[in-house]
């Protein structure tokens, strides 16, 4: 039987995959937001999973105005890498485990979770960058990504309740998948931040790391908080942080395995605009 | 009973929900238009030509022509759409942000060094933070900015 092994909590930043395509990730500016990812790198290296569960979020590129799901599930054999509007970054395209994927699919609509199946869509920088930030610059990725996009562009976005219902359904989904593969959920976005506005640049530390420290340790109650704290204490754009529940909530610690191992965390600002944050948690 | 949006008081803000949406749609299908290289460049040959293709209104063609974001998202615009006319001027995120503040790029810049703008006074509508609007435009060369 499948199982998760691990979850990784990362902003995805654009400007990150930027630094990195331009060369620039050895300039004094960035090196302090990869430092905080070296540990991960070599931990990836020696806990490579067989799947990686991405959940991000589209910013205009797979999804315009003409289509809004809440949460798309990529079940396709391969994805190509979105153009953004400044070219495609220079990544390796991600390959899909459209098995995985569709088992999930069914199992998890049929636990009432709505799920819009994709099977074709590009991948933007909420999904490239975690995988860059974890694993550098490879000729391909590591194991296959199940991309999972979940809206958090048009308001309302599913509550943290919701979401972090949402990864428990994923992980009794993959405990049913009849192959012995180790999947890891990653959740991404965040953290405090803003983009618009004349509040544009917002960053809440304090706030940040409260966050993280409930998420570790009190996830539940941490999925009771409404939409409205997000926005007002972690910018318009903060609400992204709902993303991490799915990966949390994946942890299904109240179905055997307890709270989880801190094997990293950490946290940095600047990234351009953004509050960097990261944690991985083990499942022991 | 309408529905309630308690982020109407966050000051500096617009929360892109149906209803802004609904205002927009025409304004961020237009922004994703230039996500291809084709209309990007008839984009830049003839701007006015360009957005008269599309049923928007002449305010947001005005705002849009203005480079103006912040009018831009009073009129319905998501900045990850609005990102596309960004991209087409060849500015980055940080440069657009920066934009609706009033600070140069610089003075924006240097905040984020110094750890973002601050979450004090700038929670409620009515407080004193520097996203309040009797302080703006914000920037060194504006006097309503204040400290």
């Amino acid at each position: 039987m499948a199982a998760i092994t691990a979850s990784v909590y990362t902003s995805h930043v654009p400007a990150i995959g930027a630094a990195l395509d331009l060369g620039k990730s050895g300039e004094p500016y960035w090196q302090k937001v990869f430092a905080g990812y070296e540990f991960s790198k070599r931990w990836l290296k020696d806990n490579t999973p067989d799947v990686i569960f991405l959940v991000y979020n589209d910013h205009a590129n797979a999804f315009s105005l003409d289509l809004i799901p809440t949460f798309a599930i990529g079940c396709a054999p391969e994805f190509a890498i979105a153009d953004e509007g400044w070219g495609p970054r220079p990544v390796p395209k991600v390959i899909g485990h459209p098995e995985l994927a569709a088992h999930i699919a069914q199992s998890v609509i049929q636990d009432d979770f709505d799920l819009t199946v994709v099977n074709r869509m590009p991948v933007d920088h909420g999904l490239t960058v975690p995988l860059s930030l974890m694993c550098g610059q490879p000729e391909k990725w590591p194991c296959p990504v199940i991309p999972f996009a979940v809206n958090v562009v048009q308001y309302p976005v599913p509550s943290g309740r919701r979401c972090f219902n949402l990864g428990r359904a994923i992980r009794k989904a993959v405990a049913s998948f009849d192959a012995p593969l180790k999947v890891q959920v990653w959740g991404t976005g965040g953290m405090s931040h803003q983009l618009q506005g004349p509040r544009a640049g917002l960053i809440n530390r304090e706030w940040d790391n409260a966050f993280l420290d409930r998420l570790i340790a009190d996830p539940a109650g941490l999925s009771q908080m409404p939409h409205i704290d997000y926005v007002r204490e972690a910018g318009s754009e903060g609400i992204e942080l709902v993303m991490w529940l799915i990966a949390r909530g994946a942890m299904g610690d109240e179905s055997g395995p307890g709270t989880p191992r801190v094997a990293h965390r950490f946290y940095h600002v600047p990234a351009s605009n953004t509050a960097v944050g990261h944690l991985i948690l083990e499942n022991t | 009973m309408a529905l309630d949006k308690p982020y109407k008081d966050i000051p500096g803000t617009t929360i892109f929900d149906a209803e802004q949406s609904r205002l927009g749609f025409h304004l961020n299908q237009f922004c994703m238009s230039l996500m291809q290289a084709e209309n990007r460049a008839r984009f830049k040959a003839d701007e006015r030509a360009y957005l008269d293709e599309w049923p928007m209104s002449e305010e947001q063609k005005q705002a849009v022509l203005a480079r103006d974001l912040n009018w831009c998202i009073r009129l319905g615009g998501n900045i990850y759409f609005l990102a596309k006319i960004g991209a087409t001027d060849g500015k980055s995120f940080q440069q657009m942000a920066g934009s609706m503040t009033g600070m140069t790029e610089e003075e924006y810049r240097d905040m984020m060094i110094s750890g973002g703008r601050s979450i004090q006074g700038n929670r409620r509508l009515g407080e004193d933070g520097s996203a309040q609007p009797h302080r703006q435009p914000q920037g060194k060369s504006n006097p309503k900015a204040g400290a």
